[in-house]
């Protein structure tokens, strides 16, 4: 079970950024472990992020992303209150959706 | 839990003055890749390259991700007696309190005699209060690539609830008073196949290895830096450590043996460091290099 | 890129049938996701690889675009990448690593309201142009930003 991602929205003016933190190892599939075995390719491939119902940003991410991804974002449109919805799903199918409102 | 023993290192700084001070009439290695430098320049554009991005940096720290865990960790009933710290663990601000308590550690606490950073101290609770083995926590008590030991998390956690907060150790106290100028003379203590000490690195300002800067921690802005950012997020393999897992790899650069997990001499060295820190301002868990 | 599966997930009913497939069994989330994620684009071993696997086989360098990163990184596991577009229209923004073993890192399609503004932390396997490519109008633009990666002392 994938850990929690922490997400901060607020609103600045009109704009309202986003701010997302992933619990996630982005193993690139290049690194070796202590004992000199690669270890295998698991990473996040595709992110989505929806603000009020409405698709905002449809990403999609490779392994030069660092580990622990951090991601930030910025939109107008958006009020106090909105829901911020938060999904990526990695290489392995491991998924995870958070949300947050827009403070 | 009985007193815990004290660390080969802390036995030997104790007993070993004469011989450190003997040591220091040899003739001093050259400190790998340490070149002395002028105080005014020690803030090249490197450095001013690195401070730019910084603030961005802390500002979206995985250190939170950490704290998230370490809360839940926190208030859970957990060990062989179901207790949960937030209902057990007294911090030094009273059970349960962790307000500003990482900034006022180490301290003396009477129930365990002895003088405790936070994370001995939260080892101690685990121990005490939850019935978890010591053995067990300090089997693997610092994070790795493919794991973060509770420990960490709870540190992390703790720590975050002393953001913006001055140090403050209470010095004032004899045992915490005496800790410091024992952990003092562990800083000073050199020996090892480098014949190196902490202060070869730390006690002089303008230093540097490569890009980084070295700290003069016998100064309060030097100590506040060795001290700002711990626990830490770590860049290099992308991890959370502890300020005791840095004391650790100090001695492991220097090529000593590794003090014990949770013992008197980091707990020592701790007050030294931390307490030369006093009245600077705790950012919260950090991002390291 | 994806213009199918977009095209597709716009129309509703097209989604609600792609649902039921969901729900009936016949075709697992996880699939759906493999058809999603552009692998020949991220798994592209050099950046005109990457930029074709976009669909950006032509570019244009443009002064509108501003990739923002460190001269010189603290650590190459984490580097901070800024990318804002003044470009009218964006609807995308890619970033790639030119020098990294798959060079493109992350692809943003933008829509609702999004500004043309993204940030990321990337890795950098040595010292490397950062290169953002914006989607405007169906024209690509593209910035690029050397980043020197260096060896680090003790642990700070």
């Amino acid at each position: 079970m994938a850990d929690p991602m922490k997400i901060r929205a607020s609103l600045k003016g009109d704009v309202a950024e986003i701010r997302i933190l992933m619990a996630h190892a982005m193993e690139t599939g290049q690194r070796k472990d202590a004992a000199g075995n690669v270890v295998p390719a698991h990473f996040i491939q595709s992110m989505t992020v929806e603000v009020g119902g409405k698709k905002v940003v449809d990403g999609q991410i490779g392994t030069s992303v660092s580990r622990n991804p951090v991601f930030g974002f910025k939109m107008k449109g958006a009020k106090v209150g909105d829901k911020v919805i938060v999904n990526w799903i990695d290489s392995k199918g491991d998924k995870r959706t958070d949300e947050a409102a827009i403070a | 839990m009985r007193r815990f023993w004290i660390g080969a290192l802390c036995a030997m700084a104790i007993m070993g003055t004469t011989s450190a001070q003997a040591a220091r009439k040899q003739v001093a290695k050259p400190a790998a890749q340490t070149a002395p430098a002028p105080a005014a320049e020690a803030k090249d554009a490197a450095t001013l390259e690195f401070e730019k991005f910084r603030a961005e940096m802390e500002d979206s720290n995985p250190a939170e991700l950490f704290e998230m865990k370490g809360a839940e960790l926190w208030k859970a009933r957990r060990g062989p007696k179901d207790v949960a710290l937030a209902e057990s663990c007294d911090l030094g601000q009273g059970v349960g309190k962790i307000e500003g308590a990482y900034v006022r550690m180490p301290r003396y606490f009477a129930d365990a005699d002895a003088v405790m950073d936070a994370e001995r101290r939260i080892v101690w609770c685990m121990v005490e209060k939850q019935g978890f083995k010591f053995d067990d926590i300090a089997k693997t008590p610092f994070a790795n690539e493919n794991f973060t030991p509770d420990i960490t998390n709870l540190v992390t956690y703790v720590a975050g609830h002393s953001r913006n907060m001055k140090i403050a150790v209470p010095l004032g106290e004899p045992r915490v008073r005496e800790a410091y100028e024992i952990g003092k003379e562990i800083a000073a203590y050199r020996a090892g196949p480098y014949d190196f000490s902490c202060s070869t690195c730390h006690s002089v300002d303008g230093k540097r290895i490569r890009m980084q800067n070295l700290p003069n921690l016998n100064t309060p802005q030097g100590a506040m830096s060795g001290v700002q950012g711990w626990p830490g997020y770590r860049m290099t393999g992308g991890v959370m450590l502890t300020h005791q897992w840095r004391m650790g790899d100090c001695f492991r650069q220097q090529r000593f043996p590794q003090p014990k997990y949770a013992s008197d001499a980091i707990a020592y060295l701790l007050t030294y460091m931390i307490g030369n820190a006093n009245g600077q301002v705790y950012k919260g868990p950090g991002i390291k290099r | 890129m994806n213009t199918t599966r977009r095209t597709v997930l716009r129309s509703a009913t097209a989604s609600g049938m792609l649902a039921g497939l969901i729900a009936a069994g016949a075709l697992r989330p996880t699939q759906v996701l493999a058809a999603d994620w552009n692998k020949a684009a991220f798994e592209a071993k050099d950046a005109p690889g990457a930029l074709k696997g976009i669909g950006a086989g032509a570019t244009v360098d443009s002064k509108d675009l501003i990739v923002r990163v460190p001269d010189i990184a603290e650590n190459g596991a984490v580097v901070p990448v800024d990318v804002v577009s003044t470009i009218p229209n964006t609807s995308s923004i890619s970033i790639l690593v030119e020098k990294n073993p798959s060079p493109l890192s992350a692809h943003f399609e933008l829509g609702n309201g999004a500004l043309p503004e993204v940030s990321a932390r990337l890795k950098l396997g040595q010292t490397s142009m950062v290169k953002a490519v914006a989607k405007a109008d169906g024209k690509f633009y593209t910035a690029q930003k050397e980043v020197k990666v260096t060896v680090g002392g003790c642990g700070g």
